[in-house]
């Protein structure tokens, strides 16, 4: 048994380390930690989005803290008010090394409101 | 006790507790979270009275509003989507014409909601009716269901969407009684931008409301009556 | 020698064949894709049309798919020994059918990215919901049902197979009637008699299309198929073909009885521009006048008679999904009843609709699916109707 968990770690650590040589250098925005430590939130940001998802859509809960839009609010870039439109972007960035697609933005907003709100006065 | 069924237990019983450690932060989180925010209530029946006598002719402020605070592009061609439009009509016999706003009727048996397959179409406990666009698949059967033809689809590709109203291609939309403003305390769009007071919007159910108290002293009518889905949108003078 | 060289060319046809069939699923996969990308403004479809050709393309092949499953039934529920010999190539032709029309259907989906959605959110009160149960239920049932007849230890359970398929194709057709049935609000739809009239024109398309492929794997195995054979399925060809046009004469019949529904009427059968002359020309004289003179005129009947007619029913069937469906959408939905209506969503003005290219290839992709299917299938398993001699039913 010690033998097999002793192994797992082996095989485990080099190839943690390797994962954080290799992550994305992320344009983080404002950042900070507004509902969980960054740790927590880079392993379950997404329960916490669909079930405020579903509470707001459906139920019409709004919790500011946990809605997409104040996510995008703090990490969008400070130079171009975006979650995706770079490739270190905060949301494309770390979800193309993930692999993971998601379609979230085609159809909520991946620019800060003001940003958009600007737009439109032009 | 063998010292097979001893590790055993040990095991269980230190994997139980991470998973509690790895879990309550979680219901933690959504319990503080909720504590100041209220569901929408089913004591609550949102609706519209319009009265037709004061909306005018050729004045589009209520299509406008919608346009800017959904992010509609306004344009009215066969494949843009309109939330609210106006609709001149005539009586064929007598030759009387009005002017109205035309949107979701956010019925109480709303038809979209009973032929939607994936229960994307869906009514809330306040009466409005919404597509939830995380389930929509795109079928447009409850375009063909709406007897208002009260939904669009989304036939292209959105950018820059207003971040308080989520919208996006291959999916059914339609009027959400601005349910972001209503969630806040505010009045819908159309209802705020009609100069002359057409729209009248309140809780149905609330006897301190204007709304409450006009329906019950002035004549007004469900458009479609006879099909009995007791819209939250009533006319007045037609 | 010259029988080999036969044989070479022959098979050379066959992957010709299947290559052709090949291309048309390639360029149904490519409207897909655009559609995909762009979004269906690409489509002719608009928010007056929200169905058009893909819907027209899918529901023949649903339609036609339980249809032609009514060879199989007279053979194993009426123990009629010549269709039983046919029940296992039009079980075939159903399972290719109904897998091309609902690869349409699919396909046409705003997000068919999701359509995992409609099996894990199921809304009991839709007809749509109920048909992905009707649908996937007559898949595998259809399957079962192959396999009673083409395993020989499974052969007891075949009776009971046939008649399962032979209720749930009936309640199959009426959900996809149904569909129609239910919308109230339209002028077109919301009629009790549409689930019926279903049912009776998929025993017609179903029994055409059957008709065609029987004809054309006779011919490939060079071999003639009895006349009397013939006989005896041309003539029921004419009786369900009678059956449909008396099934759509009764539609339109009892909506003109209703006075608001008259509008509608003079529109799809007079005035409507495309959509009248499409009924006329297309439904009632290629789909049904023709085919029937073709079957019962003295003097005709024979062979090349009754394919010939059985292709224009299936032609005529396009020709009527197509006033059904679209045409039922293009006139004017009746919000104001006794009002004129003007807007700027085209209140109360005819909807115009041109199919464009994508969605006439995503309905041939489908097509080309079910032919596919029936191809390869045809050649790697014993489809073939085996007719014994001295028929005595």
């Amino acid at each position: 048994m010690r033998l097999l968990v002793s192994l797992l770690l082996c095989l485990c650590i080099p190839q943690v380390w390797a994962a954080e040589a290799n992550a994305p250098k992320l344009d983080v925005g404002k950042g900070g930690e507004c509902v969980k430590d960054t740790q927590w939130m880079r392993k379950n940001h997404m329960h916490v989005l669909k079930h405020q998802r579903d509470e707001t859509v459906r139920k019409g809960i709004r919790v500011e803290q946990d809605a997409l839009k104040n996510c995008v609010e703090c990490h969008a870039s400070t130079s171009d008010n975006s979650v995706t439109a770079r490739e270190d972007s905060f949301c494309v960035g770390c979800h193309r090394y993930a692999a993971v697609k998601i379609d979230c933005f085609e159809c909520h907003a991946s620019k800060r409101k003001q940003a958009l709100a600007n737009k439109d006065v032009k | 006790m063998s010292e097979i069924d001893t590790q055993r237990r040990q095991f269980l019983k230190t994997s139980a507790g991470a998973a509690a450690i790895a879990i309550a932060p979680g219901m933690m989180l959504y319990q503080t979270a909720q504590g100041d925010t209220q569901a929408a209530s089913s004591t609550v029946r949102w609706g519209m009275l319009i009265d037709t006598a004061q909306c005018k002719e050729g004045c589009n402020d209520c299509v406008s509003a919608c346009n800017k605070e959904n992010g509609l592009s306004g344009k009215t061609g066969a494949t843009d989507s309109q939330w609210i439009r106006k609709i001149e009509i005539k009586d064929v016999s007598s030759g009387r014409a009005l002017s109205l706003p035309m949107m979701c009727q956010h019925c109480e048996h709303p038809p979209c909601v009973d032929v939607c397959p994936t229960q994307a179409s869906f009514k809330r406990a306040d009466g409005i009716v919404l597509v939830d666009r995380h389930l929509c698949i795109g079928c447009r059967y409850c375009m063909m269901a709406c007897p208002y033809k009260a939904r669009s689809f989304v036939h292209e590709t959105l950018t820059d969407q207003n971040p308080d109203v989520p919208r996006g291609k291959g999916t059914v939309e339609a009027c959400s009684l601005c349910v972001h403003r209503i969630d806040k305390g505010q009045k819908p769009a159309c209802a705020e931008a009609c100069q002359n007071k057409a729209i009248l919007f309140g809780d149905l159910n609330d006897a301190n409301s204007d709304i409450y108290k006009k329906v019950r002293s002035v004549a007004s009518v469900q458009i479609r009556a006879d099909l009995q889905l007791n819209p939250g949108v009533r006319y007045q003078g037609l | 020698m010259a029988d080999l060289s036969k044989l070479y060319s022959m098979n050379r046809l066959y992957y010709v064949l299947l290559a052709l069939g090949g291309l048309a699923v390639l360029g149904g996969a490519y409207a897909v894709f655009m559609m995909e990308h762009h979004g269906h403004i690409i489509s002719g479809m608009n928010n007056q049309i929200v169905w058009g050709m893909p819907h027209v393309f899918a529901i023949f092949l649903i339609v036609a798919a339980s249809g032609v499953l009514n060879v199989a039934s007279i053979g194993s529920v009426f123990g009629k020994a010549v269709y039983k010999a046919r029940a296992p190539l039009a079980s075939l032709l159903s399972i290719a059918m109904l897998a091309g029309g609902l690869a349409v259907l699919m396909l046409d989906l705003g997000r068919p990215d999701r359509i995992i959605v409609a099996a894990t959110n199921y809304n009991l009160t839709s007809v749509f919901a109920w048909n992905v149960v009707l649908y996937s239920g007559m898949f595998s049932l259809v399957i079962v049902y192959l396999w009673t007849m083409m395993e020989r230890r499974m052969n007891p359970f075949n009776k009971a197979a046939g008649l399962a398929v032979f209720i749930w194709r009936f309640v199959l057709t009426t959900g996809t009637g149904l569909i129609f049935a239910f919308l109230t609000a339209r002028q077109a739809y919301g009629s009790a008699l549409l689930p019926p009239m279903f049912i009776v024109l998929s025993f017609a398309w179903g029994l055409a299309v059957f008709h065609v492929v029987q004809k054309v794997i006779y011919s490939w195995n060079e071999k003639t198929l009895d006349p009397a054979i013939l006989q005896r399925t041309k003539n029921l060809l004419g009786v369900f073909i009678v059956g449909s046009l008396y099934m759509v004469a009764t539609y339109h019949l009892t909506n003109m009885y209703f006075a608001h529904q008259t509008g509608f009427e003079r529109f799809i059968l007079m005035d409507g521009g495309v959509y009248p002359n499409l009924f006329w020309w297309g439904y009632v004289v290629l789909g049904n006048a023709l085919p029937l003179l073709l079957i019962y005129f003295p003097g005709l009947g024979k062979t090349r008679c009754v394919m010939i007619a059985s292709m224009m029913v299936v032609l005529g069937a396009f020709a009527l999904l197509y006033v059904f469906i679209i045409g039922g959408q293009a006139y004017p939905l009746n919000i104001f009843p006794g009002y004129e209506v003007v807007s700027s969503f085209a209140d109360g003005q005819v909807a115009s609709y041109a199919p464009s290219l994508y969605e006439i290839l995503l309905g041939f992709g489908g097509l080309a699916i079910a032919f596919l299917i029936t191809t390869v299938s045809v050649r790697v398993l014993n489809f073939m109707p085996q007719d014994k001699p001295y028929i005595s039913d």
